[in-house]
Order: structure tokens, then sequence, then C-alpha cells
């Protein structure tokens, strides 16, 4: 089983760093895999590497690892395979805070309305989207009376969830003229994603990603059901609450620059449980390498299929990470049954 | 939180008791002024028909529900705080959650299982009270997980899924996690429930040696034929203990009548008492 393990992460690893070369490589002016090598380690100057491609491909490894590591936590923390980072109303909270912003803020709409891809997203609209997320997760809490009752948490969830996503229709259609604008952040896309938003998105992660990272253990006691693992003595009302913060922070910080990736944060930790086991340990850490590479390589493919036109991240997530999916349950259920 | 402090076992016997102990849902009141004493080495099982809160009971001395009155208590400490004493003014000091995990198991009756977990995983996940959020498995705990799974006899098929195993396997499996903390308390609830006869029989055979081990039992169980092999049985009808002692003296006619109805018997075979169903009077 180590030796599986280790032949897992290594793999994950070379391939973060194919992508990371492919990711950066690729584009209207292709560089060389050596000139890339070169410029990230500052050997050579190279604006398109530095300043346009490398702070994309790695908002794609943050996001994808956010997105990841936050479906593996959810799916234990929920004792559920289908739960995904977004179970909580993260992703519809999100989308409400950017329509919220970008309908009420009129100022803002102009060159960002016209085109379905724009160079940076405005700070109001990453900021409406980060606060729509955590109000979402917090409404949510609220409205089940706490962690403690995990049934009420999935229950409340879809509701906020439906509700923001029709607040959010509606003030769409108010403001049709900018739906494209909403639309293309919703569909997830990473091309508006600077230095900045790496940044950003790097601190929430090296404040969440610990947390869950330590919670692994609590994680596989959960797999026995609430109440064993309340009588192996966890206090577990705190660990589901540190459970769900670090999420909410992951997801929002995610959803907030990138839009509403769908399906890494379900796929990834499947795969990985396939290939690792159910131990959550090396579940986590393993969900949120996969998930940078595959976040990584979708974006590629979102930059290649019909270049030079590009699709929407999400687009591809979902239709790749779908039919997958599907494969591999066809596959438990002929293989495993 | 992340370090846990292990609590030594001590040589004196222990004792797990709830004293004028009610519980109630709202205004449904579930159990009234209860009185019942577990001690080490001691197997005694909880009988009566549905809804006469033996599983409310049972979670009230695992410490997993707060009683509305009365205290458990768990050696010299409280298992949790009686409502209406605050923790200072209390003479007892209290016990922690992990604390109360190492020295009381708890087995619930539909707990579930992971699906991607080994049963030797499992079984280690019983040393959580011991190790808190972080600790590492060191050889005490590994020792512990073995002598566990041998006494469950899981040893030899420790490596396999939980999904691969039969329901009787699955069930030693799970009794084998409850044994690897080393409580001093086991409490089951229905552990014999989707058991065939053999492996009920064998599940019994197992729980009387663990008393040999100083382990006290406390079991949650519908038929009365198993609560023979017990020490002592506790019946419990309405929210209220009505008999409690012997499980020869207290599985008579008259309470089976009483609480089950005429179709319940008890005839005499080899000298042991045994609880029959009278279908005979019913068939026409």
């Amino acid at each position: 089983m180590l030796a599986r393990r280790v032949l897992v992460f290594g793999l994950l690893l070379g391939l973060l760093l194919l992508g990371l070369i492919l990711g950066v490589g690729y584009g209207a002016v292709q560089v060389g895999a050596l000139e890339v090598v070169r410029s990230i380690l500052g050997l050579q100057e190279n604006p398109i590497v530095t300043e346009l491609r490398l702070p994309r491909v790695l908002a794609a490894m943050l996001v994808g690892a956010a997105l990841g590591i936050s479906g593996a936590a959810f799916q234990g923390l929920f004792r559920n395979p289908l739960a995904d980072p977004y179970l909580m109303g993260a992703a519809s909270g999100a989308a409400l805070g950017v329509t919220l912003a970008v309908s009420l803020a009129g100022g803002l709409t102009g060159a960002f309305a016209q085109n379905a891809v724009f160079e940076f997203l405005p700070a109001s609209a990453t900021l409406a989207g980060f606060a729509g997320a955590v109000g979402a997760v917090l409404l949510v809490l609220l409205l089940s009376g706490g962690a403690s009752r995990t049934g009420d948490l999935i229950l409340a969830g879809v509701v906020v969830g439906s509700v923001l996503v029709s607040l959010s229709s509606y003030l769409m259609l108010q403001s049709a003229d900018r739906v494209r604008a909403v639309l293309a952040f919703t569909l997830g896309n990473l091309a508006f994603v600077g230095w900045g938003g790496v940044l950003s998105l790097a601190v929430y992660l090296a404040l969440a990603l610990p947390v869950l990272l330590l919670l692994g253990r609590t994680l596989n006691a959960l797999s026995l059901g609430e109440e064993t693992a309340r009588s192996l003595g966890l206090p577990l009302n705190a660990l589901k609450l540190a459970i769900i913060g670090a999420v909410t922070l992951l997801t929002a910080a995610a959803v907030a620059q990138a839009g509403i990736i769908g399906f890494v944060g379900l796929v990834a930790p499947h795969i990985l449980r396939r290939l690792l086991g159910g131990d959550y340990r090396w579940l986590l850490p393993a969900s949120a390498l996969g998930g940078a590479v595959m976040l990584v390589l979708a974006d590629l493919a979102a930059r290649v299929v019909i270049a030079p036109s590009e699709l929407p991240i999400g687009i591809v997530t979902t239709l790749l990470g779908g039919p997958f999916f599907l494969y591999l349950l066809w596959r438990k259920r002929n293989v495993g049954g | 939180m992340l370090g846990v402090e292990t609590s030594k076992p001590s040589a004196v016997s222990h004792q797990l008791s709830a004293e004028g102990v009610s519980f109630s849902y709202g205004k449904k009141m579930i159990l009234e002024n209860i009185s019942l004493a577990l001690k080490s080495g001691e197997w005694l099982a909880l009988l009566g028909p549905n809804g006469s809160g033996k599983s409310t009971l049972l979670r009230l001395m695992a410490g997993l529900l707060v009683c509305n009155d009365g205290v458990v208590t768990l050696g010299d400490k409280w298992l949790h705080r009686p409502n209406g004493v605050k923790l200072r003014q209390s003479s007892h000091p209290g016990v922690s959650s992990w604390q109360r995990g190492q020295r009381i198991a708890f087995l619930p009756q539909n707990g579930g299982y992971p699906e991607d977990l080994s049963v030797e995983e499992v079984v280690t996940l019983g040393r959580t009270p011991h190790l808190g959020l972080l600790g590492r498995a060191g050889r005490g705990d590994l020792e512990a997980v073995e002598w566990a799974m041998e006494q469950t006899q899981v040893t030899e098929f420790r490596h396999r899924l939980l999904p691969t195993l039969s329901g009787g396997e699955r069930q030693r499996v799970m009794l084998a996690r409850a044994l690897a903390g080393q409580p001093q308390f086991l409490l089951l609830d229905e552990p014999t429930n989707h058991l065939d006869l053999h492996h009920q029989a064998e599940f019994v055979c197992l729980l009387a040696g663990l008393r040999s081990q100083g382990i006290g039992v406390l079991t949650v169980l519908h038929d009365p034929n198993l609560a023979l092999r017990a020490d002592a049985v506790a019946f419990m009808h309405g929210g209220r203990i009505v008999a409690q002692g012997q499980p020869g003296q207290v599985l008579k006619r008259e309470l089976l009548a009483r609480v089950y109805g005429e179709m319940v018997d008890v005839k005499t075979v080899d000298g042991q008492p045994f609880v029959v169903l009278g279908l005979g009077g019913q068939r026409d």
C-alpha cells in the first residue's frame, strides 16, 4: 500500500509539472519547454510567461487544489459520495454576489459587459463573489441550527441554493445587457486571474489547507457514523464547524476568482479514492494534487479546442468530468457488483 | 484538544452507573427515574419491548445523550454534568470526551460502515481516543489492535475491505473496533441483530468471554434467550425498569405475559429456562 501511495503521489507531481510546462508554453505564441523553465526560474525574461500565462496556470492549480480537497472533505463529512464543494450553497451565493455587483455598480460594466472573456475581473466583483459564498454558507448553518444535524445541512443547502439561483436569474433578466458578463463568470473562467488573484488564492489556501490536512483522522472516524465518531471522544460539533469553515474559505476564494467550475471537486476525490482507498490522511492531500492536475489540464484543453478562441473552463470540466464520472459508476457496477 | 492524556486503568474495579435518571424528548417522557449500575467483569443485558427506552438508556450511559434529571457517573467522576449543576459547584470532577472515549466503547445498531477501508484500518480507528486528532500510532496501539482482532477472530482477513465480508464477519470487525480502545466498559445496541442463529451464538460466547478480561458489558437485546447467558438482566417497560436481577429470576412467565402478551411462555429444558412463543393456542 505504501508503494502504491508513493507511486500515485509521484505520478500526480509529475503530471502537475507537465501541466505547468504545457500550460505556460501553449498559446498564440508558443514557448518551448526549456524557455518556460528558464523564464519561471528567472534566468530569462519573457513577459508572456511571467505576466500572462504563469499566473493563469498557477491560478488553475490553486483553484483545482482548493476544489479537490474541499470535495474530499465534504464527501467525508456528509458521508455521501455525491457531495461536492458547492453543497452548502457557496456557488449560488457567489453567483448572486457577482450578479449584484455587476447589476448595481453600473459604472464598472462598460467593457466588462461587452466581452464574455475579459482581462481581469473587477476587484469589487471578486469581493462580492467571496462575500456571497460565505454569506450563503452562514445562512445554511443558521437555518439548520448549527452543524450537529448533517441531514438538515444538506436540505438547507439545497433550499438556499435554489432560492439564491432564482434571485440571481431575476436580477440577470432585469439587466439583460449584463447577462453575458455574469454568465461568463458563472461558467468559470481562468482568463481573468492576474497575480493579485493568485496571491489571494495562495493566502486562503495557506490558511485553510493545513486545517483540513489535520482533520484526516476525524473524517476517517466519521466514516463509522457520527454517533460512533462521537463515542470515540472526538469533539464533533467543533470539528464539523472547522471542516465547513475551511471548505467555505477555499470554495469562496476559488469561485470568487475563477467562477463556478463543476465536477473537479466531485471527480478528483473519486478517482483517488479508487487508487488510494478511503484513508483521508492520504486522500485529502492527494485530492488537492489531483484537483490541481485536472484543472491545469482542463484549462489547457479549454484553450486548445477552439483556438484561437477559448471555451469557459467550467464547460470543459463538466463535459469531460460528467461522462468520466458515469464511466466510473458503470465500471463499479460491473466490476464491483 | 490535540494531545490526549491517557487515563491509567487502576487495579480497583470500576463502575458505570446511572442514578435517578430521567430523559424526555420535548414533552414525551422516554425514561423515568432509572437507576442502574454496571461493574467491571459483568455482563448486564437490557431487555424489553420496542419503545421501552433501552437504546436511550444505553446512549445516556455511553455519554452520547445528556439526561434531564439525575446523574451518570464513571467511577467517581460525572460522565456528564447533570442539568442545573454548575461545574465549579460540583464536588465531582467531570470526564473529558477523550477520557470517556478511552474508557467506554459504544457500538450502535446500524452505525454503517466505510466501504473503502480495510478491516485493519477500521479496527485501528478504535485507537482514536488514545491518539487524539494527530497522534501517531505507537507500539502499544498496534498491540491493542492485534489483540482486538485476535479476540474477535478477524485477523485472517485484516486486509480485506468491509463490503467483501459477510454480515457476521463485519459485526465481529465492528466489535474489534470497539475493543481496540481497550475500554473498561463496552456498550452494545442489539449486536446480534441481522445475525443468523449460528453467528448469534458465536457472538454471545464472545461477549461472555470478555467478562474474564475485566470488561463490563452492557447490551440491549431483543431475544430473552440470549440474555439468559448474561450475569444480570434489567427488564424495561414504558421508560422504567420493572424487574432487575439474575436472568432466571427476572424472566418469569408472569412478567413476560404482562409485557408481551399471553403468547409468550417460559419452559424449562435440562434445568435451564427457555422463553418460547406459545403459538399453539392461536392456530386453528
